[in-house]
């Protein structure tokens, strides 16, 4: 099924030049953040405080540690797609638009895969306490 | 393609998407309406989501990162969480955290295409900023409750 002409088609997806994918992917990641921010509020609040030990404990736990990557994933890939809404919408001379994109997706990447391998750090050695 | 305004004839023939910015007229947009709770809790949904995204985001991964560092990491960045600017940090944090997830949950609900009445819609749009509040004076009550 064709969308629109064959010119709009080589342009890509009209004004906004994207489809509905990154709608839908903000709302899943939403939704999941929904049950694992509080997951995670109610855990560090049950911890008591929260000790370089304590920490080290609670992400001994397989549980906890994946639960917390999957948090990680989601809101790294929730922000990256909030961030580039928000320069896409003010940002409108090129060269800074595309230097402020690049910045907003190697924030979230490289932030992404700094927590991930922490957790991953913890969770697989302990870390030396 | 941008239709073509008549020109004068000093003005260099260029098309429009050359033109520097601040040769653009920008619309006004936050100061010339008045402020209704639908209007305004889209903001703060926005100011709260980047809010976090920056700021939240930087705090999660220097937490991380220096609880897989050692004692020494861990206790540096205590020192700073626990400091009078790491509670203010963490206060709007937990405000922007509630401020932006009832206002997501609003969305999300609105997705469905339930909400759009006036009266119903300002209801709930007030209830976000409401719910905001009283979710960081809670979270807040318990961490210094559990502190003493």
């Amino acid at each position: 099924m064709r969308s629109g002409t064959g010119i709009a088609q080589v342009r890509g997806l009209g004004p906004a030049r994207k489809g509905p994918k990154g709608w839908i992917v903000q709302r899943t990641t939403a939704f999941a953040q929904l049950f694992l921010l509080p997951w995670l509020l109610v855990s560090l609040l049950r911890m008591g405080p929260v000790t370089h030990r304590a920490m080290l404990d609670w992400l001994a736990s397989p549980v906890n540690a994946v639960l917390l990557m999957l948090l990680v994933v989601s809101v790294f890939t929730h922000l990256r797609l909030g961030l580039t809404e928000l320069v896409e919408d003010y940002v409108h001379e090129e060269a800074l638009k595309i230097a402020s994109l690049l910045i907003v997706n190697f924030y979230a990447i490289g932030g992404g895969a700094l927590a991930l391998f922490s957790i991953a750090r913890i969770a697989f050695t302990g870390t030396p306490a | 393609m941008v239709s073509e305004r008549p020109r004068k004839p000093s003005e260099e023939a260029r098309p429009l998407s050359t033109a520097p910015i601040k040769a653009r007229p920008l619309s006004p947009h936050l100061t010339i309406w008045k402020w209704g709770p639908a209007m305004a809790v889209s903001i703060f949904h926005r100011v709260s989501g980047d809010g976090l995204a920056v700021v939240g985001g930087l705090s999660l991964i220097w937490w991380l990162a220096a609880a897989a560092s050692g004692a020494q990491a861990f206790e540096y960045f205590q020192s700073w969480a626990t400091s009078w600017i790491g509670i203010v940090i963490g206060v709007g944090l937990t405000w922007a955290f509630f401020q932006h997830m009832f206002g997501g949950i609003r969305h999300l609900v609105l997705d469905t295409g339930a909400g759009y009445g006036l009266k119903t819609n300002k209801m709930w749009s007030i209830m976000v900023f409401v719910g905001a509040l009283l979710g960081t004076a809670l979270v807040w009550f318990l961490i210094l409750k559990g502190a003493n």
